[in-house]
């Protein structure tokens, strides 16, 4: 017995050792007993949670990384090959890329809800600007992950989208074009695209976050955690320090009075994150790259479809200025939020205006989410297909008229009793509203919008067509 | 002038042999990076295909190869041309227009039976002669040169972005 119970005391003793000798009483630990608001022990201890969880995802999303890139090959001609072995073949293959693609989406999500709550619970006002700085770098970071992650896929899809990010880049003034060289690495995708955006992102901007998450850490730790803000105590920065000192002199030790809840929230992150996983898994990969095959709809994930769908909507005349400049006035406005209101008020109940600018972006934002999921101004190229509730019963001159709609196109852009695109106005009921003569001076001139088909109907395809359009009342 | 004492002049050669070390892996690491963006673009004409197989009046899909690609790029030395056998003979004879919507880059899908251009992304269409049609495209599709040397097609070779280009 007595045997046993010294081999029960070894993990103790191990652990007594290393803390003798690394010292972790005066260091690691007394970094982690730092003393935080007592305030944080009561339910609004909640709030304070999501930037530890994001650390954790963080953390998921580094091993998974490893684990993919264990088999990933960076080569154009293999890229697509290794993918696919990863998703169907390796053993768990399937889960390590579905956790690392939830992981992502985790990522901007656990940031953006981070970067809410110090926000409106007035965290970034003085003496913690520079904890808010690092920050919104983290978020760069995070995004800039994200967009060279999903070029990793590289199907057919993500290999336009590269075509596409250089086309764009290329619209920013001055430096456009060299900009657009530098993303894909010569004068045209090839060969050297794929290893930049693979080196980006394995390795350039995780060090990059690495270097940031410390600094972001050593501030937070420096400069204490902010106590949850009272309506009506604003900040006052000859008056602040000295008044946190005294929040502080209550306070409680971190580890492990407040841990804890970063411990459970991170735990349900990573729990949600993994069943999604196992559940959904990543997103299946389009067709294989091919620059010779123009059937393509480079679309980003769904964080980003936004954006996508900003730029759809927008006048054509101001994409060059809103594609680099609205990004770009996002992040200046982000860094100068504790440059220009770094003392004052604090809490949001007395803050009306921070809570216009939360809540307005994010309407704006799901909205333009939803209108991208939608995408109606997408014409549909494959599968043009009018419904038998449609075509059936037809004259044969109608029916005649039917063929051309699907064969000329004109499906791609209209629907007809919900089939079809919804780039134009939906024909269903076209002859309620305009006369045989507008139906034909319409398809044969254009305008709005809408080809001139003029030179690609004979005069009896366009009679059997406006034919076809007729029965529809 | 204050004479420099010994620690003065001791943190300035420490910062200064600091400083030139990163120099010194720096250069090369940066020259290397930043090779591709002064590398001459390509240019020069490439073979398409036989001028024999493009019919009169159909616009037909072609690949080029780049001419040195790297040995692992695979698909991506291929680019994609729409070509447009426009006469029998003469300087109008082709059109030779590249794939990307000239909106934001999107490759334009050509509807033999409508005569268009369609481009999947926002929808920009272009007439059968690469005019804008409807849509956001602000100009039409671009044009590379070519010329007919023999029973061949040939086009000038283009880098990225076509956007700047005309």
């Amino acid at each position: 017995m007595s045997v046993l119970r010294g081999i029960g005391k070894i993990p103790g003793q191990i652990a007594s050792w290393l803390g003798e000798r690394f010292e972790l009483e005066d260091s690691v630990l007394a970094v982690l007993r730092h003393p935080v608001p007592r305030e944080l022990e009561r339910p609004v201890g909640w709030w304070y949670v999501f930037g530890s969880a994001t650390l954790a995802v963080f953390v998921v999303q580094v091993a998974t990384g490893v684990g993919l890139a264990m088999t990933y090959v960076p080569a154009p001609n293999s890229a697509y090959d290794s993918l696919q072995f990863i998703s169907h073949d390796a053993t768990l293959g399937a889960v390590v890329r579905g956790i690392h693609y939830f992981g992502a989406g985790a990522m901007v999500v656990l940031v953006l809800i981070h970067m809410t709550q110090v926000y409106l619970f007035g965290a970034f006002k003085f003496p913690r600007e520079a904890n808010w700085l690092s920050g919104s770098l983290l978020l760069l970071a995070v995004l800039a992950m994200a967009f060279t992650g999903q070029l990793l896929r590289w199907d057919q899809d993500a290999f336009w989208s590269i075509v596409v990010a250089a086309e764009q880049a290329a619209q920013a003034p001055l430096i456009g074009d060299w900009l657009a060289h530098l993303v894909v690495a010569g004068a045209n995708v090839g060969g050297a695209t794929l290893t930049r955006f693979y080196a980006t992102h394995v390795f350039l901007i995780p060090a990059a976050t690495f270097g940031l998450i410390g600094i972001h850490l050593y501030l937070v730790v420096k400069r204490g955690i902010s106590e949850p803000p009272v309506a009506g105590v604003g900040v006052d920065r000859r008056t602040y320090r000295r008044r946190y000192e005294e929040i502080l002199g209550r306070g409680i030790p971190f580890w492990p009075d407040a841990a804890w809840r970063d411990a459970a929230i991170s735990a349900v992150v990573v729990v949600i994150v993994v069943v999604l996983a196992a559940l959904i898994g990543a997103p299946a990969l389009g067709r294989a790259p091919d620059p010779t095959v123009v059937i393509a709809d480079p679309r980003p994930d769904w964080y980003f479809l936004g954006y996508f769908a900003l730029l759809a909507l927008i006048p054509p005349a101001t994409e060059a200025i809103v594609i680099i400049g609205l990004p770009l006035l996002a992040f200046v406005f982000l860094f100068l939020v504790p440059i220009f209101w770094p003392d004052g008020e604090r809490h949001w109940s007395r803050r009306p205006v921070a809570i216009a600018a939360v809540a307005l972006p994010f309407i704006a934002y799901a909205s333009l989410t939803v209108a991208g999921l939608q995408s109606p101004w997408v014409p549909l190229l494959e599968g043009a297909n009018l419904p038998t509730s449609v075509t059936a019963g037809l004259e044969p001159q109608a029916a005649r008229g039917a063929q051309l709609f699907t064969a000329k196109s004109c499906w791609a852009c209209h629907q007809i009793d919900g089939s079809g695109g919804r780039k134009g106005p939906d024909l269903s009921h076209v002859a309620a509203r305009l006369t045989r003569e507008r139906l034909v001076a319409r398809i044969a001139g254009g305008g709005g919008g809408m080809p001139a088909f003029a030179g690609s109907l004979a005069p009896q395809e366009l009679d059997d067509l406006t034919t076809f359009l007729f029965t529809r009342k | 002038m204050s004479p420099l004492d010994r620690r003065t002049f001791l943190s300035r050669i420490t910062v200064a042999l600091s400083v030139f070390i990163a120099g010194l892996v720096g250069v090369p690491i940066l020259g290397n990076l930043l090779a591709p963006l002064f590398r001459a673009p390509p240019d020069g004409f490439v073979e398409v295909a036989k001028v024999a197989d493009f019919a009169l009046g159909v616009t037909k899909l072609v690949s080029i190869r780049d001419q040195s690609p790297l040995a692992w790029a695979g698909q991506t030395a291929d680019t994609a041309l729409w070509v447009r056998r426009r006469e029998d003979a003469g300087p109008q004879m082709f059109q030779v227009f590249n794939v990307n919507c000239t909106h934001l880059g999107c490759p334009v899908n050509w509807q033999a039976s409508a005569k268009i251009f369609l481009c999947p992304c926002h929808g920009g269409v272009y007439y059968a002669d690469g005019t804008v049609a409807g849509g956001p495209p602000p100009r039409p599709l671009f044009e590379r040169e070519w010329q007919v040397s023999g029973d061949r097609l040939l086009v000038r070779q283009q880098p990225l972005p076509t956007v700047k280009q005309g």
